[in-house]
């Protein structure tokens, strides 16, 4: 990287970081709702 | 298509929707960010004053104007809700807010990041980083201001004036190197009349912006949707699931 790696590979290293969060959390959250509704279905 | 459009409105349907168009985008996503990242790294030269340094664009710039794409569709929402009361709107407006949020985060790291080799400095007090930071927060503040209020239609309506308020800020963005002195560079690509951003680095940086665009309705998507599933957790068609 011509000397510039130490703030290239950060850049993108924080975007990929970014992006997975936003994209992995909701998933996570998703599953989550669905176990909890299925839970409450049992009880019921 | 107006019908279209109404069915959208609808929790159910939306729900359903989103879910079938998850798997495609997941697909639309990733091969437009493996293009654009092959294109922006391996195929694309190194600028001839910047060297490599000038590769972070490729993430600063899509990030940038992602950051003010969604706060303008939150604006939209906002007077969808305050017109119309849709509570779909809502329910897209405050799951957009954490996407944009981090997007706005990005353009600024990455800038900060670029701003070091060329600026000499990661930060100055200039409009265009200012005015970027003041989105910041007012993405922030959106996500506050939501989870402070209980009720959510209250919360809604309460956002959806925030969002419309704060609106203001996206033109002074946008102009802020034209109307002030700037450290940060004129507009580059958007001088459609003549770009002065050779192809070789405007068609990665195009792949990379519309990445980032299938991205944000993914997130969007997938977000919309546990909202959906919170909001909606006592109606017939979630207990159906």
């Amino acid at each position: 990287m011509g000397g510039y790696a130490v703030f290239v590979w950060p850049s993108y290293g924080i975007a990929a970081m970014v992006l997975w969060l936003n994209w992995y959390l909701p998933r996570k959250q998703h599953e989550q709702e669905l176990r909890q509704l299925k839970r409450r279905q049992k009880g019921n | 298509m107006f019908l279209w459009f109404h069915k959208l409105g609808s929790p159910p349907h939306f729900y359903r929707i989103a879910g079938k168009w998850i798997p495609w985008l997941n697909w639309i996503f990733a091969l437009l960010l493996l293009a654009g990242l092959y294109g922006g790294l391996v195929l694309a030269p190194p600028d001839y004053q910047q060297g490599e340094s000038y590769r972070i664009i490729f993430v600063h710039v899509p990030a940038a104007w992602m950051s003010l794409f969604i706060y303008v569709t939150m604006a939209v929402c906002g007077a969808i809700i305050i017109i119309w009361r849709m509570k779909l709107a809502e329910v897209v407006l405050i799951s957009s807010a954490p996407i944009g949020a981090s997007f706005t985060f990005l353009a600024l790291v990455t800038g900060s990041l670029w701003g070091k080799p060329m600026w000499g400095t990661y930060w100055v007090w200039d409009a265009r980083l200012t005015s970027e930071l003041i989105l910041l927060f007012l993405y922030l503040g959106i996500i506050g201001l939501h989870n402070a209020i209980d009720d959510k239609r209250t919360a809604g309506r309460a956002v959806a004036i925030l969002a419309l308020v704060g609106v203001v800020n996206i033109p002074i963005i946008h102009y802020s190197v034209e109307w002030w002195h700037s450290l940060h560079q004129g507009p580059t690509v958007t001088k459609f009349d003549k770009p002065s951003i050779h192809w070789s680095m405007l068609l990665p940086l195009l792949l990379m912006a519309l990445a980032f665009q299938f991205y944000y309705v993914l997130a969007l998507f997938q977000k919309c949707r546990v909202e959906l599933l919170r909001r909606e957790r006592n109606t017939r068609w979630v207990e159906e699931l």
